[in-house]
């Protein structure tokens, strides 16, 4: 079994409301040296193979295909075996 | 001419289209649910508003696959109208029927009023019956209506016409060169955030969605001689 962990982000030319947001809060709360925040979405996928490499293949297909909208957003992952 | 309002988990401005379809057009419309493989009875077809599959993951994104989609595109390359109000929007641009993504408005908050629209294009089959020019108010009722485009695509869409709708005055919502609606290359497909179906009687508060429906049937009627 391996384990993908994925990481689903807005590109950095695509304004983030919500990082905007939550980095004024931080500023308020006195954070001054925070300087940039990009809020994203974390996934745990388990994946019944133990081939690493076609693991990566499937994962990146399922991020093209539906778990990230490449229009806006960029995907990142690890695999690891479980 | 008769009309399809696609109904997904989740969808609930579904109704609302079939309403303003029968009371300003008086056109056989049936609800079709999203599992259904066959929309060759029909000459147009509406993806309404809501929050299909609540909206988990992205807006529109799990719509996209639902059965009936592959019918969506099938009439889309045929030619036949085809028109996604807000979350319908949505799911035409995950599908990649219509270029660009709607990000979250960039207040982050809902926003729910009358917003003024000017028509930009009045040569698609939903416009004709509007002015080129012409400010109507039409209802918004969004999260994610923050319309997103990159600069090459969005010079390929002016030069070609696509952009249908601009809000008016106020940008409700970030949305890029203050885009309400646009169509596909050819015409035949229109996405839009704001409701015309909210707007098609003086008790709504504006009846200025009224004319994109007869727009519609008009089109249809100069096309096939009825």
């Amino acid at each position: 079994m391996i384990l993908a962990k994925i990481h689903v982000t807005l590109k950095q030319s695509v304004l983030d409301p919500e990082g905007s947001a939550v980095a004024k809060s931080l500023h308020a709360l006195g954070y001054d040296e925070v300087e940039d925040i990009r809020i994203g979405k974390y996934m745990e996928l388990k994946v019944n193979t133990n081939d690493p490499k076609q693991a990566a293949e499937r994962v990146a297909e399922m991020c093209e295909k539906l778990l990230a909208n490449t229009v806006i957003e960029k995907y990142s992952f690890e695999l690891s075996e479980v | 001419m008769k009309f399809a309002v696609l109904v997904f988990p989740g969808s609930n401005c579904d109704i609302d289209a079939v309403k303003a379809v029968e009371d300003v057009l008086g056109e056989p419309v049936d609800m079709v649910w999203h599992h259904e493989t066959d929309l060759s009875a029909y000459d147009c077809i509406i993806l309404p508003g809501g929050f299909s599959y609540g909206d988990y993951l992205r807006c529109g994104a799990i719509a996209r696959f639902s059965p009936v989609m592959e019918q969506v595109k099938k009439a889309a390359s045929e030619g036949k109208m085809v028109i996604g109000i807000c979350n319908g929007f949505q799911i035409l641009t995950e599908s990649g029927l219509l270029p660009g993504a709607l990000r979250t408005n960039n207040h982050l908050q809902f926003n729910c009023e009358i917003s003024p629209l000017v028509v930009e294009n009045t040569e698609t089959p939903f416009t004709s019956d509007y002015q080129k020019g012409q400010v109507i108010q039409i209802p918004i009722a969004h999260g994610e209506g923050n319309y997103y485009v990159d600069d090459e695509t969005l010079q390929k869409m002016k030069s070609n016409n696509q952009i249908v709708f601009r809000y008016h005055g106020k940008n409700p919502n970030g949305s890029v060169d203050n885009i309400a609606g646009i169509c596909n290359e050819k015409g035949n497909v229109l996405g839009m955030m704001p409701h015309p179906e909210r707007a098609v009687d003086d008790l709504l508060g504006s009846t200025d969605g009224r004319a994109l429906f007869t727009s519609i049937l008009n089109k249809w009627r100069e096309k096939h001689g009825a």
